[in-house]
């Protein structure tokens, strides 16, 4: 029997209160662009798997954007990244390109791991993009372990990571929140509620109903906010990326969200009702969004002609992977070993 | 040159590789101010402070998820595991993550990170901290497996396990701690090549491979069967279990025609099953007679002295196996 979720979570016990950043509607127009963009992307992927040119697994993040459009605006271009395999939109939200992006996941010589990663590996060091990962969880520690770097070095960068609430129940998370709390990293914790563990809905899984309390109990500075909404992810990541660069240690950050697409593709989604993903569409991040820059006052017609273009942009994309071809078999021995 | 134990001899690797590339750090439980629970890393925390020798609560998932995670953005974390068996309470971040991050990059990062401990049975510890690890290691691509027996070994593949760029197990044995064994002086470099077997005695009559403290009981057995039966054994330490060294190993076959490999891990899905194996794929003309494989009893380490000396491969159980081999030849 479907559990219903309901629509607005956020947690009457919630201490503290974000107050969503203003931003210009310029900015806003430039976010309404990249989370357009990675709909289309993932749409676009989610058609390709129906079709049977996508093997194995691959989650897509329709319903999450608003979480990695936010980080990409509040962080340094060099900040360190890590996420889980349900990660294509923090990529892209830092500027991936989705012509490789889309070739690695069909698996072509053109992606940018050469068709060795797929869709649960996303990479790319040099936009600080040091990988999702396909183990529930263990990206986490990696995070923690590049602000310890980045602390010994004292570089001032710091790290996010990126994973679901499903992660909670995971050992190696509270290793992790301890030791870098004791030690006072600058890393960010930043939880993606969508309120299923992959198919299992939070109230069967989770002894608390408030998950931000989990790192409340290692003396954590610890938030819930709306994370469907993409000036309040904006203010709470810049605020804990400013305790975390002035020393102050972590923060963690429950984003309350949604996945309205299936777990992975494929997903026969007998756990929840038509209804209840309906009900989650009025408060999607792309739908909050166009909605804040109408009442801003930025036309109907700017944001026609981005999805056009955006949408121009999507088809070149998804022809590119298409055409790229496959790669060397020899590739399959490479990289074994670093030299 | 002059005489250390197989403990200075890591510590001396460690200190010099720190002093000489400050993106050496280490981690561990009560490696800090403590000096190690077998003194392996003592002094370091006070020559070389909190930041760079840094005390870990007992949480091997996490201290090994961040030392990847450090390696990932170019530190050379070295993780100190208390005894080697605690890798299965880590074993998705050294095998699922560590080893696998630079194939499944398509080689767009590396991880060069050591995973040092003592592995091994002798000292009564049991079934837990007693195990040997070489062969679950050897069975996952990305991670280099090596298991040093002497102290000049020990410093030179650990100073070679630090500079290499990707993970490394450097596999210590409890057994071996105390022995003594010449080093060059302090100032003078010792490196030896990770992928490179060493014949330690020269013999006519059977090649018996080894490595680890088994390598001594071995050494000891030859002398042995020298004395009491007049056979001469050639004695080859594999030091590194991946890469593994095939060419000393079949250069020494051709000599002797015969192979006996012995490791104090379970003949069961262990390196001398597959060295035998090997030898009989690309080198079975070498061969005058059957090889063998000598190894652990199938069981869980005992913690009585008289239980495990029963079951591990050491002098009396090799001499055994090598009198078989060799008997008609003795006859």
């Amino acid at each position: 029997m479907p559990i219903s979720v309901e629509a607005d979570v956020l947690s009457s016990k919630a201490e503290t209160v974000i107050e969503a950043a203003v931003l210009s509607n310029e900015q806003l127009t430039h976010m309404y662009r990249d989370m357009y963009l990675i709909r289309r992307v993932e749409e676009s992927l989610l058609e390709l798997a129906e079709s049977g040119k996508i093997g194995g697994a691959m989650h897509t993040a329709i319903g999450h954007e608003g979480s990695a459009i936010g980080m990409a605006a509040a962080l340094q271009p060099d900040d360190y990244l890590t996420c889980t395999y349900r990660g294509h939109h923090h990529s892209l939200a830092r500027g991936m390109d989705p012509k490789r992006a889309i070739a690695e996941v069909l698996g072509k010589a053109d992606g940018f791991a050469q068709g060795k990663g797929g869709s649960m590996h996303f990479i790319d060091p040099e936009l600080g993009l040091m990988g999702a990962n396909g183990i529930v969880g263990a990206q986490v520690p990696h995070a923690a372990g590049m602000a310890l770097a980045s602390h010994i070095r004292n570089e001032g960068r710091i790290a996010i990571t990126f994973f679901g609430e499903g992660a909670l129940y995971q050992g190696v998370m509270h290793e992790t929140f301890n030791i870098s709390q004791r030690w006072s990293l600058p890393v960010i914790f930043y939880c993606e509620n969508n309120r299923y563990s992959e198919m299992t809905p939070i109230s069967r899984t989770s002894s608390v109903r408030d998950i931000y309390m989990f790192a409340r109990a290692y003396g954590m500075n610890s938030i819930q906010i709306d994370g469907n909404d993409v000036e309040v992810v904006y203010q709470a990541i810049s605020q804990a990326a400013e305790r975390a660069r002035a020393g102050k240690g972590p923060t963690f950050i429950e984003g309350i969200t949604y996945r309205l697409a299936g777990h992975m593709a494929g997903d026969l989604e007998t756990y929840r009702t038509p209804e209840e993903i309906e009900a989650q569409r009025a408060h999607e991040p792309l739908v909050v969004l166009t909605r804040r820059l109408l009442e801003r006052g930025v036309k109907e017609k700017v944001l026609a002609d981005i999805r056009t273009q955006v949408e121009a942009e999507v088809i070149e994309a998804v022809e590119f992977a298409q055409n790229s071809p496959w790669p060397d078999p020899a590739v399959a021995y490479t990289d074994v070993y670093a030299l | 040159m002059r005489t250390t134990t197989y403990i200075q001899a890591i510590n001396e690797a460690i200190r010099e590789e720190m002093r000489r590339d400050e993106n050496v750090f280490l981690m561990g439980e009560d490696v800090g101010r403590y000096g190690g629970l077998f003194r392996v890393t003592r002094n370091l925390f006070e020559e070389f402070g909190e930041e760079r020798v840094r005390d870990t609560p007992i949480s091997e998932q996490g201290f090994m998820g961040m030392a990847t995670g450090a390696a990932l953005v170019g530190m050379r974390p070295i993780v100190e595991l208390m005894y080697m068996d605690f890798f299965m309470v880590c074993a998705d971040q050294i095998f699922n993550q560590a080893a696998k991050m630079h194939y499944m990059t398509g080689g767009l990062v590396n991880v060069p990170l050591v995973i040092r401990g003592q592995h091994g049975g002798g000292k009564r510890y049991g079934s837990q901290h007693s195990q040997c690890v070489e062969s679950t290691f050897a069975q996952f691509p990305g991670i280099k497996v090596v298991a040093p027996c002497t102290p000049y070994d020990a410093k030179g593949l650990l100073v070679s396990a630090i500079r290499d760029n990707n993970p490394v197990a450097f596999i210590e044995h409890k057994m071996l701690y105390f022995t003594r064994g010449e080093l060059p002086d302090v100032g003078e470099e010792t490196i030896v090549p990770i992928g490179k077997a060493d014949v330690k005695r020269e013999g006519k009559d059977l090649t018996l491979v080894s490595f680890s403290y088994t390598l001594l009981e071995a050494l000891a057995a030859a002398e042995e069967l020298k004395d009491e039966y007049g056979i001469d054994i050639e004695v080859v330490d594999l030091r590194s279990i991946v890469p593994l060294d095939t060419e000393t190993l079949y250069a020494s076959v051709q000599k002797t025609g015969r192979l006996l490999a012995v490791h104090e891990s379970q003949s069961n899905c262990g390196i001398g099953g597959e060295i035998v194996a090997r030898i009989y794929e690309e080198a079975p003309h070498l061969l005058q007679a059957p090889a063998r494989r000598l190894g652990m009893a199938p069981v869980s380490l005992p913690v009585s002295q008289k239980l495990e000396e029963e079951v591990l491969p050491w002098k009396k159980n090799i001499k055994a196996a090598v009198l078989e081999m060799l008997e008609p030849v003795a006859a």
